[in-house]
């Protein structure tokens, strides 16, 4: 069986978000990038079946520039396979989502995981869009995932409750939290190995842009915390209704 | 010239990091606070491949260059150094006299094993009464009848006597050669009869990581279990304190990283006077002191690895980086705590422990005296 893995190259969690030309492009100078947290639970999860004997051939890709690559250098260290890179910068989710489904057309991939969401722009409409390209199921946001001979078994919070989900090949899955448990952190050996697994690079497929970014806007900085006096509760009340809506 | 870490070094980087994030932070304390080492902790750094890194893939090891090695012990040491001396120690007195100076038997004998994390190995050449001064030794080795039987003791053994501590390499004096004492070194395995291994207890610092005392009492070995060439004991001895200098070296920088960020982290949260106490410019500069500090020991640190991974000669360097590496992590640890006032002379904060801990590096593995006699011989020669 084939998967192939989205691997998102994100910025590390604790990075300070900065942006430049006139709030138009994220300052990337300073910044340290890591694997998507998401699709690290995802590949996590993958690697874990792989171990409990599942006959599983685990391709990542990702949509960058070149250095990206030690992103994907994490991923192959982790156990992954092999890896594809798309040599191109990640203009929007449908860019992305094309190329991810070029890739899938090229070789007899079973289904192929993403993220839930990339934790740098959240759109969370890659997974959707490689299906639609693909013209096969998509299952969003999976929190826990299984692999019995011909079905996936998947399950999902839904609005008060769980969805449990049957799914025949292929598909498109997108992880989110508890899809495993914590990442697997690689081993030495795994990093050693991972400088001679194969990362292919192919060239993209343009296409026209469907999106351009008019600006970014940083969140307001958060207000200084009020202290209320544990004997004033009616001013409690007022605050929590009046100044901060939410009673 | 190039001060960037490659793509594999911030790897091993990171993921050690998380490592020791994930599985030695939330242990740390309670270990030191008990005493106790952690045979659990041990094989995951084995599981992870920390144990015999820089050995080729035939023993087991990752083929990794020193500086790989190096990072890890740093970032162990970031978060605890009784795990980065319990690795630190293993790596370069335990595996490195066995691999540079073993015969091909021997490796293939030990070094496997010595990879796993199940199985510790020593380095036994400090005695009661020979410290700074290793020629002072007094245990003694008798060749007879293809036996070697060893008579005397050694004292502060790191990785000696725990339930995975299986043997040690051992300096003994093996004759007199007109009047000159002649050294070799000789390979006791856990068990051998006569071979005793005490842990010792009540340590100020490092309390997680194995320290005994090793007793041989008539203690018999094989005549192959000798280590290189009879009479080369010294330079073997030697020759793995310059390499063991590099991962001292590592545990000072680590340290003094770890204590750096608490600094910074608890004087941006503590108010004092209305305002977070890192906004009062003697505290301030305090931090710009260490953090200047840090990234000095870094690039010295760095260099002598880079010197050694070149095939170059490194000694006067490692020297340097392990002295250097060493004071700083007292000096910054030292204004780590004085910027948390009274909470960083409480247990409940990790600043405690590391002031304690660092304060082994200035003496273990050669004093900074000793450190400033090399590098003035090597300077002055
Ligand atoms: C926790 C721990 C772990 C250790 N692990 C190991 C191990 O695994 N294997 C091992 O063999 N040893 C180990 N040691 C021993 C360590 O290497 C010695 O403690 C160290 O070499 C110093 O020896 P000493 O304690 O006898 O001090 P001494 O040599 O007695 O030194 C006392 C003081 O005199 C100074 N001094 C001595 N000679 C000179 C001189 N010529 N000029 C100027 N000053 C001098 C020293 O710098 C020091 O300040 C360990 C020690 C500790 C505490």
């Amino acid at each position: 069986m084939k998967a192939l893995v989205c691997i998102g190259h994100v910025p590390d969690t604790t990075s300070k978000i900065k942006f430049v030309n006139n709030n138009t492009e994220f300052d990337t100078s300073d910044i340290q990038y890591i694997v998507g947290p998401y699709e690290e639970l995802g590949l996590t999860r993958l690697l874990d079946l792989k171990t409990a004997g599942l006959d599983l051939h685990i391709t990542v890709a990702n949509v960058g520039v070149q250095e990206t690559e030690a992103t994907l250098r994490k991923a192959l260290a982790m156990g992954a396979d092999d890896a594809v890179r798309v040599n191109a910068a990640p203009k929007d989710a449908l860019f992305v989502s094309k190329q991810i489904a070029n890739i899938f057309k090229q070789a007899d991939y079973d289904f192929v995981l993403t993220g839930k969401e990339s934790i740098d722009y959240n759109s969370g409409e890659v997974d959707g869009m490689i299906a639609e390209f693909l013209g096969i199921t998509s299952v969003s946001g999976v929190s826990k995932f299984d692999i019995a001979g011909n079905t996936a078994q998947m399950e999902r919070e839904i609005d008060g409750g769980k969805e449990i989900i049957s799914s025949g090949f292929p598909f498109v899955v997108s992880a989110g939290k508890g899809f495993a448990i914590e990442p697997r952190i690689p081993n030495m050996r795994g990093i050693m190995s991972a400088r001679t697994k194969k990362i292919t690079i192919v060239e993209p497929e343009n296409i026209e842009d469907a999106t351009s970014t008019v600006k970014f806007h940083t969140p307001p900085p958060r207000p200084a915390c009020k202290k209320i006096a544990p004997d004033n509760v009616e001013e409690l009340v007022r605050l929590l209704h009046e100044e901060a809506k939410v009673i | 010239m190039n001060f960037d870490l490659s793509d594999e070094h911030i790897l091993i980087k990171n993921t050690v990091r998380d490592f020791a994030e994930r599985e030695v932070k939330p242990l740390a304390k309670q270990l030191d606070e008990r005493g106790q080492f952690s045979v659990d902790l041990t094989r995951k750094m084995g599981e992870l491949g920390l144990f015999g890194l820089y050995l080729p893939e035939k023993y087991g090891g990752q083929n990794s260059d020193v500086l790989s090695y190096i990072i890890a012990v740093e970032e162990l040491a970031r978060v605890d150094s009784s795990q980065a001396a319990t690795l630190a120690a293993h790596n370069s007195l335990g595996i490195g006299p066995i691999y540079y100076y073993g015969n091909d038997k021997q490796k293939e004998h030990y070094l496997p094993m010595l990879c796993t994390g199940d199985a510790l190995w020593a380095f036994g050449l400090t005695e009661p009464d020979a410290g700074s001064d290793s020629r002072g030794s007094k245990t003694f080795a008798r060749l007879e009848n293809g036996e070697w039987t060893i008579n005397g003791s050694k004292i502060f053994i790191t990785n000696g006597a725990s339930s995975v501590a299986m043997g040690a390499t051992v300096q003994a004096v093996s004759g007199n050669i007109e009047g000159k004492k002649e050294f070799s070194a000789i390979i006791v395995d856990r068990g051998t009869a006569g071979f005793t291994q005490i842990p010792m207890h009540g340590k100020m610092m490092w309390r997680a990581s194995d320290t005994a005392e090793l007793y041989f009492d008539d203690c018999r070995v094989p005549e192959e279990n000798l280590l290189g060439q009879r009479g080369q004991g010294s330079k073997i001895m030697l020759s793995t304190l310059d390499n063991g200098r590099l991962s001292i070296g590592a545990m000072g920088l680590g340290l003094a990283q770890g204590a750096l960020e608490m600094a910074v982290k608890y004087s941006k949260e503590r108010k004092q006077f209305g305002k977070p106490i890192s906004t009062f410019q003697a505290i301030a500069f305090r931090i710009a002191d260490m953090a200047t500090k840090v990234e000095t020991a870094r690039n010295l640190l760095y260099k002598a690895c880079w010197l050694k991974d070149s095939g170059r000669v490194f000694g006067k360097e490692a020297a340097m980086a392990k002295y250097y590496c060493s004071e700083i992590a007292k000096s910054v640890a030292d204004d780590a705590v004085q910027i948390h006032g009274g909470y960083g002379l409480m247990k409940d904060y990790d600043i405690e422990r590391f002031y304690r801990d660092q304060r082994l590096l200035q003496i273990g593995e050669g004093t900074s005296e000793i450190q400033k006699l090399v590098i003035a011989r090597k300077i002055l020669e």
